[in-house]
């Protein structure tokens, strides 16, 4: 138990996540602090950049093996998985309506990369290993739940628009985080240790400090989200979006097991499934079930499990995975 | 100098809809359209700003036009099924431009 206290301590006394607090503290206390929103975007496609090539490189380093297939496959699975459980508690623990809770499950079935990065860091503080070809599982592990999240939509409400799954899932892939991770990893992939030492100084020293830029812009948004989101929540909901990244981590553990990934990697497969959209998802509900209430998903993705999973989750998923696996 | 008589219209949408909203603009055969950004705003659905989000879901964009009279029920005809169930204000209103021949 100590340990988990000292993976949690040692977390949440990174400058990541002091930056990310400072941010909700910032947004909660109506401060004016803000960055500004193409700063906001062009950091996000930085950080994109950095974390796809890393781990393209990482997959040229080390080769590739059936393993990488495994964890894909996997991916997807716990992506298909995690929205159909997360509907069916929804709608026996809360009030939601059947559109409201397919819209929330597809954020929760599908990832947050941000979540991911935050992980990879985690992990790097912690010296601990863990596989570059996660990045290619995190990418495969946005879409599906969208399509699952549709069917359910159907099944259960009669208000559900026959929006073609083509149609939005081709939307979704052209979503620009989505291109710039997939294709900084397919070029990190293919220039490997050449490749990473020609941009190191780009994608190496910087990183850390603009992944505090980052935070800090997402705790503001966490916070106003908090703040202008929390009327529409009930206790219910907000309790399922706390307890339900732990219900995924929990399902991506044997899978994680089952494939023969390091601990590193199994806590990173685990903070993957535990985390949910905020990027991608939202703006595929909106075109795919309008009559959802964004307020919700948006303010329990972000408001409520992206802070938990960054303070107290990764650390959990972590000790777990190290529990589990070993170091 | 000599005015022509136009309709503007304007429409006031969700971001992740802009590219089907201009898709079904550009089939409509229109000689062209300006998309603004929103900043910020109120209506049914509350308060909204474009600034602190992470997504283009809290997003408005603008998309003006200028077209002829006779134009008007036929774009509102191809635009109205996509927009009728999103967040969306559609206002047509008379205005008149120097180079009637453009629009």
């Amino acid at each position: 138990m100590s340990d988990v206290l000292g993976l949690a301590a040692q977390n949440l006394l990174s400058p990541m996540v002091l930056f990310f607090v400072l941010g909700l503290i910032a947004a909660l206390s109506k401060s004016d602090l803000a960055v500004p929103e193409a700063i906001a975007k062009g950091i996000a496609l930085y950080l994109m950049l950095a974390i796809g090539f890393k781990g393209g490189v990482q997959v040229a380093l080390s080769g590739v093996d059936l393993r990488m297939a495994g964890a894909i496959l996997g991916g997807i699975a716990l992506s298909l998985i995690i929205p159909v459980i997360a509907f069916f508690i929804l709608r026996v623990t809360s009030s939601l309506s059947a559109i409201d809770a397919a819209a929330t499950a597809a954020h929760y079935g599908s990832i947050s990369i941000v979540t991911f990065i935050a992980g990879t860091q985690a992990l790097q503080g912690m010296k601990l290993a863990f596989e570059g070809y996660l990045v290619a599982v995190a990418a495969s592990m946005e879409a599906p739940a969208i399509v699952i999240a549709l069917l359910l939509a159907r099944r259960y409400s009669r208000s559900a628009d026959d929006e073609p799954l083509g149609r939005v899932l081709r939307e979704v892939a052209g979503n620009p985080s989505i291109v710039m991770l997939v294709g900084a990893f397919v070029i990190g992939w293919i220039t490997g240790a050449r490749g990473n030492d020609m941009i190191k100084p780009f994608i190496g020293d910087l990183f850390l400090g603009v992944l505090c830029l980052f935070l800090l812009d997402m705790g503001l948004i966490a916070g106003r989200g908090m703040r202008e989101g929390r009327r529409y929540l009930t206790a219910p909901v907000i309790a399922f979006a706390l307890y339900m990244p732990l219900i995924s981590a929990a399902l991506a553990l044997p899978l994680a097991l089952m494939v023969g990934l390091s601990a590193g990697g199994a806590a990173l497969l685990m903070t993957l499934a535990a985390s949910a959209s905020y990027i991608a998802v939202p703006a595929a509900m909106r075109l795919a079930l309008p009559q959802a209430n964004a307020s919700i998903y948006l303010t329990l993705s972000l408001g409520v499990t992206f802070p938990f999973n960054l303070m107290l989750g990764i650390p959990i998923y972590v000790w777990i995975a190290q529990a589990a696996i070993g170091s | 100098m000599e005015m022509h008589a136009k309709k503007r219209i304007e429409v006031v949408v969700e971001a992740p809809l802009l590219n089907r909203l201009l898709a079904l603009i550009d089939d409509a055969n229109v000689s062209g359209y300006t998309v603004l950004p929103a900043i910020a705003g109120r209506g049914h659905h509350g308060s909204w700003n474009r600034e602190g989000l992470a997504t283009d879901a809290g997003r408005m964009v603008v998309v003006v036009l200028i077209v002829g009279a006779d134009a008007v029920s036929g774009l509102m005809d191809a635009i109205f099924p996509l927009i009728s169930r999103q967040i969306a204000i559609v206002t047509v209103s008379d205005v008149q431009v120097v180079r009637g021949e453009r629009f």
